[in-house]
């Protein structure tokens, strides 16, 4: 159908979603909560607290420990003794048995860890529901699985692990990114210590409540809350062996340097500035929902978000007229409405730097687009965003957001965008859309990107391994190749 | 009166080509035949220009068939079997015993050989379809890394060098060795035989030099992609590694006995390997349904 054959669709009409809120009166939140070391809750050293807020409201929930070194060296002690005493000579059908446990308990209290997942990070219920939480338990169900497989995996290798693990995880999947740290390093034998990101501490506490209810032996999963220099002290702690972290570039670069030559292990999943290439022969309908949810998914605090969109010239106009039609359709608001489809940014300080990057992009030259839709005036929000008419130079085309804001650019020829998605730092994921089979093996093996979706975006799943090439970390979570980082052969 | 042996140059190895040092500069090497040999001292620059030579090279040589790879490697190894006797002799002049020396080259070769073997296998052991829950289909693959700087073992003359630039550039990467310092002859000659057996120029590039100069270059350079010493030197890994951060460069430390047998495997090659994840919708299977 030709542009001009198109009637202009009208959204303006009395038809609106009447609200739909999750309830959140089952849930279950303390005033204040404590450190989780040795298998008991117990006051910071520091004796200091900080709030926790809802940034779809800013009102205040829980406060939240604050550690301070002292802390972080009783978290690794009581991991260090409780790998040495237990968890290493736990049989390994039985560990396995402890990690399902918490699978359980957590598909159990799942509305509950969805609700407050929502409530103290700002992502939509949908998401937090259908996607995070539910992956979380499939995660643990999944390694509690390998845990007495081992030696199938790596045969002839004698796998061994490490001992004590230090992860420090970020705020836009809390408990997802809890669970991915956590399960593979316990199905490998190690205890772990666990830092949650200061603004969304809540889940993972209640994870630890998780794993006393389930028994799990005292010390072999500690969790540490506070701000950054918590994680700072443990990666610079002397008795870790082995530290994950997922979280911004610089700090990952900041953290190899800290470690540079000690014998502890390192992994590091970072940040990343996806292509999403739009190829003429593509499903143009689906490829326009494939780059709503490449960007807009969980207001776009993703590392492997498809930010960089590329469209073959030939249909740009359409796909970006679908695009803006498609934009107007997206419900921003009340993360925890059930029609919402763009929930809060999870800060104040990240809804200042997206907004510094709005600025930086309209005074670089790019064409600035945004939905007519209202947002809250209290908490923090950021109407969905294109920028038209970028180019490869531009600071919103090489700098990761970490926001709902798209860079748009177009393309002729396969070789040119295959040298613009890759001509740039990062290497996390990249989307491809087109009809045509050995294009899309073409485009897979040709760009430099950990994992690429092909006619589809943002799909995640415990069995799949997921991590960076180039400046987005080295090191995979998930699947076989995701037991890796936690062994030494 | 005898004749007068006509002395070989020793240059250094960059994009297919033999210049000296573009530094001009030199250091001597007395061998055991009282001959003295004046070594490329490689500089930084030179470093640079191989990083754009292996560069160049990888997209070539990481899209060539496994199976192609392999014939060259294998390559490698017969052009070595025909010139043995240059080896043992430059070996000898380095201060290896005649029996030690022979052990050294046919090693080298058997290590060319058995690593040839690897080219078109490692990809079926270290890939995985991987059963996800959604209907997709999903599957990860070992990729190579891209350009890789390696600090060469100190003590080996050529088996040292062979054991770690066959696994590197089995796995479709790109290189650029240093070579041992006090044992350089050898690497130059292997270069040769490189040179002369199909391997692409700037796959491989070797330079000549010292460690204490380059290893900083080696491991802050921005478009290398992992960076390898294959000596224990804890001030210079440490180093290594806090320029490595820089770019976030895969970092080794190999070292390792060579001569020994089970100082060989895929899990050298695998080093050197990212993992790839590709999805792709399933239409119409299972209950949840086409999404994409």
């Amino acid at each position: 159908m030709s542009k001009k054959e198109t009637k202009k669709l009208d959204y303006f009409t009395d038809w609106k979603y009447a609200p739909a809120p999750e309830a959140t009166d089952h849930i279950r939140l303390q005033k204040q909560y404590e450190l989780f070391i040795n298998g008991k809750f117990v006051k910071p050293n520091s004796g200091k607290y900080f709030d926790t807020i809802n940034p779809a409201t800013e009102e205040k929930i829980s406060s939240i420990a604050e550690s301070n070194d002292k802390d972080v060296d009783t978290a690794v002690k009581a991991a260090r003794g409780a790998y040495d005493k237990t968890w290493s000579k736990m049989p390994a059908k039985e560990r396995a048995k402890y990690i399902y446990r918490i699978a359980r308990l957590i598909q159990e209290r799942a509305r509950e860890l969805s609700v407050i997942e929502t409530m103290d990070g700002g992502k939509s219920i949908r998401e937090s529901r259908d996607i995070d939480v539910p992956l979380a338990a499939n995660h643990f169900f999944y390694y509690a699985g390998w845990a007495d497989k081992l030696e199938y995996a790596f045969p002839n290798r004698n796998p061994k692990s490490l001992g004590v693990a230090g992860q420090v995880i970020p705020w836009n999947f809390p408990l997802l990114m809890a669970a991915w740290k956590i399960a593979p390093a316990l199905a490998t034998g190690n205890t772990v210590v666990l830092k949650p990101a200061e603004t969304t501490s809540l889940t993972a506490l209640k994870l630890a409540e998780i794993i006393q209810e389930s028994g799990l032996p005292d010390g072999v999963v500690n969790i540490i809350t506070g701000h950054g220099p918590v994680g700072a002290s443990m990666v610079n702690h002397k008795d870790i062996n082995k530290i994950a972290f997922t979280g911004s570039t610089n700090v990952g670069k900041w953290i190899q340097k800290a470690v540079a030559g000690t014998d502890k292990k390192l992994t590091l999943e970072l940040g990343g500035k996806a292509a999403n290439i739009i190829f003429e022969d593509a499903p143009i309908n689906q490829a326009v929902e494939g780059i709503v949810n490449g960007i807009f998914f969980n207001q776009g605090h993703v590392c492997c978000a498809g930010s960089r969109l590329f469209v073959q010239e030939s249909v740009a106009d359409e796909v970006i007229r679908k695009l803006k039609d498609r934009l107007e359709t997206l419900i921003v608001g009340d993360p925890l409405d059930k029609n919402t489809d763009i929930g809060a940014i999870n800060s104040k300080m990240q809804l200042n730097k997206i907004n510094e990057y709005l600025k930086i992009g309209v005074n670089d030259g790019a064409e600035m687009y945004q939905s007519s839709c209202s947002i809250p005036k209290k908490g923090f929000f950021v109407r969905p965003t294109l920028f038209l008419n970028t180019s490869q130079s531009h600071r919103i085309s090489q700098e990761e957001i970490f926001g709902p804001v798209l860079a748009i650019q177009t393309f002729r020829t396969i070789e040119e965008v295959i040298e613009k998605a890759n001509n740039i730092p990062y290497g996390l994921s990249a989307g491809v859309w087109t009809d045509k089979g050995s294009r899309i093996f073409n485009m897979t093996s040709k760009l430099r990107a950990g994992v690429i979706w092909a006619n589809t975006y943002n799909k995640f799943d415990p069995t799949s391994p997921f991590g960076g090439y180039k400046e987005s970390g080295f090191g995979r979570e998930g699947g076989l190749h995701g037991l890796m980082p936690y062994l030494k052969f | 009166m005898d004749r007068i042996e006509v002395l070989k140059t020793y240059k250094i190895f960059i994009g297919g080509q033999f210049p000296r040092t573009e530094s001009g500069r030199y250091y001597p090497l007395k061998l055991k035949n009282n001959m003295t040999v004046n070594v490329s001292l490689s500089s930084r620059k030179d470093f640079r220009n191989s990083v754009i030579a292996a560069r160049g090279a990888f997209n070539g040589w990481s899209g060539k068939p496994a199976f192609n790879r392999g014939q060259i490697l294998y390559r490698i190894a017969e052009m070595l079997e025909g010139r043995k006797e240059q080896f043992l002799e430059e070996l000898k002049q380095l201060g290896y015993t005649a029996a030690s020396a022979k052990k050294k080259v046919e090693q080298s070769i058997d290590r060319l050989v058995y690593y040839a073997g690897w080219c078109d296998k490692y990809q079926q052991l270290f890939s995985s379809v991987n059963p996800v829950a959604t209907s997709h289909f999903n599957f990860s693959v070992p990729e190579p890394m891209g350009v890789v700087a390696i600090m060469a073992d100190e003590s080996t003359a050529l088996l040292g060098l062979v054991s770690v630039i066959a696994p590197c550039i089995a796995g479709g990467n790109t290189c650029i060795v240093l070579a041992s310092e006090s044992k350089p002859t050898c690497s130059i000659t292997f270069a040769e035989v490189i040179a002369t057996s199909d391997v692409p120029g700037g796959v491989v590039n070797i330079v000549t030099g010292n460690r204490k100069e380059l290893h900083a270059h080696f491991s802050s350079h921005m478009d290398v992609n992992a960076v390898i010493n294959c000596n224990s030197e804890k001030d210079f890994n440490k180093t290594i590694g806090e320029n490595a951060s820089l770019n976030v460069k895969r970092v080794f430390t190999w070292n390792k006995n060579w001569t020994d047998e089970k100082e060989q495997g895929p899990y050298f090659i695998t080093d050197l390997q990212e993992i790839k994840t590709t999805w792709h919708p399933i239409e119409n299977i299972g209950v949840s349904g086409i999404k994409y």
